[in-house]
């Protein structure tokens, strides 16, 4: 798009030898940034091609080799993750965990996004700068107290304790973003609902919640990546029975070599369902991981 | 993807409230009370939608932050005060100093090169007709967990050994390209009285003149290193009056038996060895061994010569670098942190440069500024706040990073790599249990990103003007 504006603009030739001069000056550009390209996906390509070689193959040579012999490659290693009880487990734990993170701070954080865009009442405009301040609160320092409140209400190792602990380090942000998105709608549409004698639940969720689908999506999406992704809050609140994959596949790296086929398609079971919702809802992925990034 | 307008959580500068409506003395926007309603009630209803939110916030995370004021100034057990000593533990206690020392260099390193890197990225990617595809392949790190990216790099550093682990392969083929590895790596000569080590090199304790011959035997070179045309060796029988005659064999014989010393008939020569005839320090001759092992070096004057072995036979030839122990296991993980987070800063500030006029930039190249001085003095100047932005959000990032140091640094380097975010785990939760340690760690984090959160409220309270 630029490169056409721009043609136009400055009158440069165009046709062929335009053509030829712009790729001599954009040639170093396209093939800086072809390198980069590549250098940024090798990585990504080199945990997939391992995880499909056996463990004798990996501790023998670099995953590179298989691409000279493809006979290397092998399903195998993914059987074997299928048959793991443990790793199984951690998976179904994973979204055990991450569904119900999602869907209850969307249902939390609307109803208070709902009182600071819209209702009066004493305090709102400080409650609420609190609630921007608490943004960028490191989750270190809720670490201890909260592992000692859980252990008094036996919460402490459980999955509710892991949701209980997401849903409240989510709430700062998905308010902020929330509100923000409340008060831009349109007031009238608020008035004439309220001078029809609309109570303030049939406001809410008659009028606000249906126009508010874009903001909601996007929050639904981003808690949904954060939570999938997270290792700390699970490594401290959740035991055995109730970690998730990042925590399970955490403690196979304690051998990292002999582990391998473990820990390469574990990780790789553990990334494609973000990638998925990556490719999938890219533009609401953007928007809301880039307005959450400072958590 | 980069068309959206990106929300930073220091306020969406794309803010959506209209004028006129939200918080803020002026808003007019306040509904009007309902008919038969007092303000009393008008409370309870705005507390029923306020509750939940608030109970959550108030108990896990605004109680915590007060409990663990006052828990870092209690022992690890929690039984008695101490005051600061904890405070005065973390800078001065070598194990914790680190992870603070760490963590400074983290911040001063690590945001201004995610930064840069994004900004490079922007600028160039406008410039391409696939800049959504490179855009896409930049950004897609940010989708993954650090614990995935953590597993990706150490599986791309961690092995030593060039021919496992791929950043040392890449180093290794440069290096070795420039003449490293020897033929028979780590090899040494078998008779003890024949040959003595001369550095890496081995020479000759006695000299011999031309016409004689030489019979030199190796070991400690295993199968796979001998090559395959490699031929039986043989004795040599005579040489010319201008030479010497000899030959290099594995000094081995397969499956037992054999003399240490003779060239046994099974045994085989080994073939590509460097050979130097030696006179008063200078190389007078040299030569290659052939399939069977042997040599010749020829044109020889009369006189003492010693036979010399260079050391570039022996040589192991790169080797590897050890980058997940100290020194480099910090700088292998930031390299990590780099590719999750360039493609963070690479969108918004290309947001950031779809906003510039296009007229501003034409303006100066009509001008006959060059690209460099459009970049320098008209598009960095205008995208300084989204700059200031990324910026920001980066030290906040970085400043609690955990996963990545706990997931790519194994066990043992972990004390060389650690950072306040993970010590505080370590202490709390990795064992020691010294929960007094770990508040005031985690409570010098907080400290550390306050200024962060003044940023964030005095930013939105003037967007609400």
């Amino acid at each position: 798009m630029a490169t056409v504006q721009e043609t136009a603009v400055t009158g440069r030739p165009t046709g062929a030898l335009g053509r030829i001069t712009r790729f001599l000056t954009r040639g170093p550009v396209q093939i800086f940034l072809l390198l980069e390209g590549f250098l940024w996906l090798l990585p990504t390509f080199g945990l997939l091609v391992t995880s499909f070689r056996d463990v004798a193959d990996n501790t023998a040579s670099g995953w590179w080799n298989a691409i000279t012999e493809p006979s290397q490659l092998t399903v195998a290693t993914y059987k074997r993750l299928l048959a793991d009880d443990g790793m199984v487990r951690a998976f179904f734990n994973t979204i055990l965990i991450t569904v119900p993170s999602a869907v209850l701070l969307v249902a939390v954080a609307a109803l208070a996004a709902y009182a600071f865009a819209w209702m009066k009442f004493p305090g709102r405009d400080a409650i609420f700068l609190v609630v921007v301040g608490l943004l960028v609160v490191p989750i270190q320092v809720a670490l201890i107290p909260v592992a000692r409140l859980f252990g008094l209400l036996n919460l402490f190792g459980t999955i509710p304790g892991v949701v209980l602990f997401h849903l409240s380090f989510g709430l700062p942000f998905a308010i902020f973003l929330l509100r923000n998105f409340f008060v831009g709608i349109p007031h009238e549409l608020l008035e004439a609902a309220r001078m029809d004698g609309a109570s303030e639940w049939r406001v809410f969720s008659r009028v606000v919640l249906p126009l508010g689908v874009p903001a909601i999506a996007s929050l639904l999406i981003f808690q949904f990546l954060w939570v999938w992704n997270d290792l700390l809050v699970a490594l401290v609140f959740a035991d055995k029975t109730s970690q998730p994959l990042t925590v399970a596949i955490r403690e196979q790296m304690r051998q990292f070599g002999t582990n391998i086929d473990i820990i390469a398609t574990g990780s790789f079971l553990q990334m494609i369902v973000p990638l998925i919702v990556f490719f999938a809802f890219q533009r609401y992925f953007v928007q809301g991981l880039l307005a959450g990034s400072q958590r | 993807m980069s068309d959206d307008p990106p929300e930073t959580g220091v306020g969406a500068p794309e803010d959506r409230a209209p004028a006129g409506t939200g918080t803020g003395a002026a808003a007019p926007a306040a509904p009007s009370p309902q008919p038969g309603s007092g303000r009393g009630r008008a409370f309870m209803v705005a507390m029923f939608f306020l509750v939940p939110a608030l109970v959550l916030l108030g108990a896990l995370v605004l109680y915590p932050i007060f409990f663990s004021v006052f828990r870092s100034l209690y022992d690890r057990t929690g039984d008695a005060f101490i005051g600061l000593d904890n405070y005065q533990k973390m800078f001065t206690s070598a194990g914790t100093f680190i992870a603070v020392r760490n963590t400074a260099i983290w911040v001063l390193v690590v945001p201004a090169l995610v930064t840069s890197l994004g900004l490079v990225f922007a600028v160039l990617t406008e410039r391409i007709s696939w800049g959504t595809a490179f855009k896409v392949v930049v950004f897609m790190p940010m989708a993954i967990s650090f614990l995935s990216a953590g597993v990706i790099w150490r599986g791309v550093m961690w092995e030593q050994d060039p021919n496992r682990g791929l950043v040392n392969a890449a180093f290794g083929s440069a290096i070795d390209a420039f003449g490293g590895k020897g033929v028979y790596p780590g090899a040494g000569p078998s008779q003890a009285d024949l040959l003595e080590p001369q550095g890496q090199a081995y020479v000759t304790s006695r000299t011999l003149s031309p016409g004689s011959t030489v019979e030199i035997g190796l070991f400690r070179i295993s199968e796979e290193q001998v090559p395959e045309d490699a031929a039986t060796a043989s004795p040599p029988s005579s040489a010319a009056g201008d030479a010497i005659a000899g030959v290099v064999w594995l000094d081995f014989t397969r499956g037992g038996g054999g003399e240490q010393g003779v060239v046994d008939p099974t045994e085989v020569g080994l073939p590509g060895v460097a050979v130097e005839a030696v006179s008063g320090g200078t190389v007078t001759a040299s030569a290659t061994t052939g399939a069977d092992g042997s040599f010749v070096l020829e044109g020889l004057l009369a006189g003492d010569y010693t036979i010399r072995l260079p050391a570039s036979n022996f040589s192991e030839g790169f080797q590897g670098f050890t980058w997940l122990q100290s020194p480099l296991v910090t700088p292998a993980i930031m390299v990590a942190y780099i590719w999750i987070w360039a493609g963070f800063s690479m969108v918004v500030i290309g947001a950031g440069l779809a906003a510039i006029p296009r007229d501003v930039l034409e303006a100066a190249r009509v001008d006959g500024a060059t690209e460099w001085q459009v970049f320098r003095r008209v598009t960095v100047p205008l995208l300084a706040p989204v700059l200031a932005v990324v910026l920001v959000t980066l030290i906040i990032n970085v400043l609690k990073v955990f996963d990545l140091v706990f997931v790519i640094a194994p066990g043992s380097a972990q004390r060389d790599a650690n950072v306040i975010a993970l010590e505080m785990w370590r202490a709390s939760f990795g064992g020691a249990r010294d929960f007094g340690l770990g508040s005031a760690l985690s409570v010098f984090l907080f400290v550390l990103v306050l200024p962060a959160m003044a940023f964030n409220i005095r930013r939105f309270r003037t967007e609400q003007r």
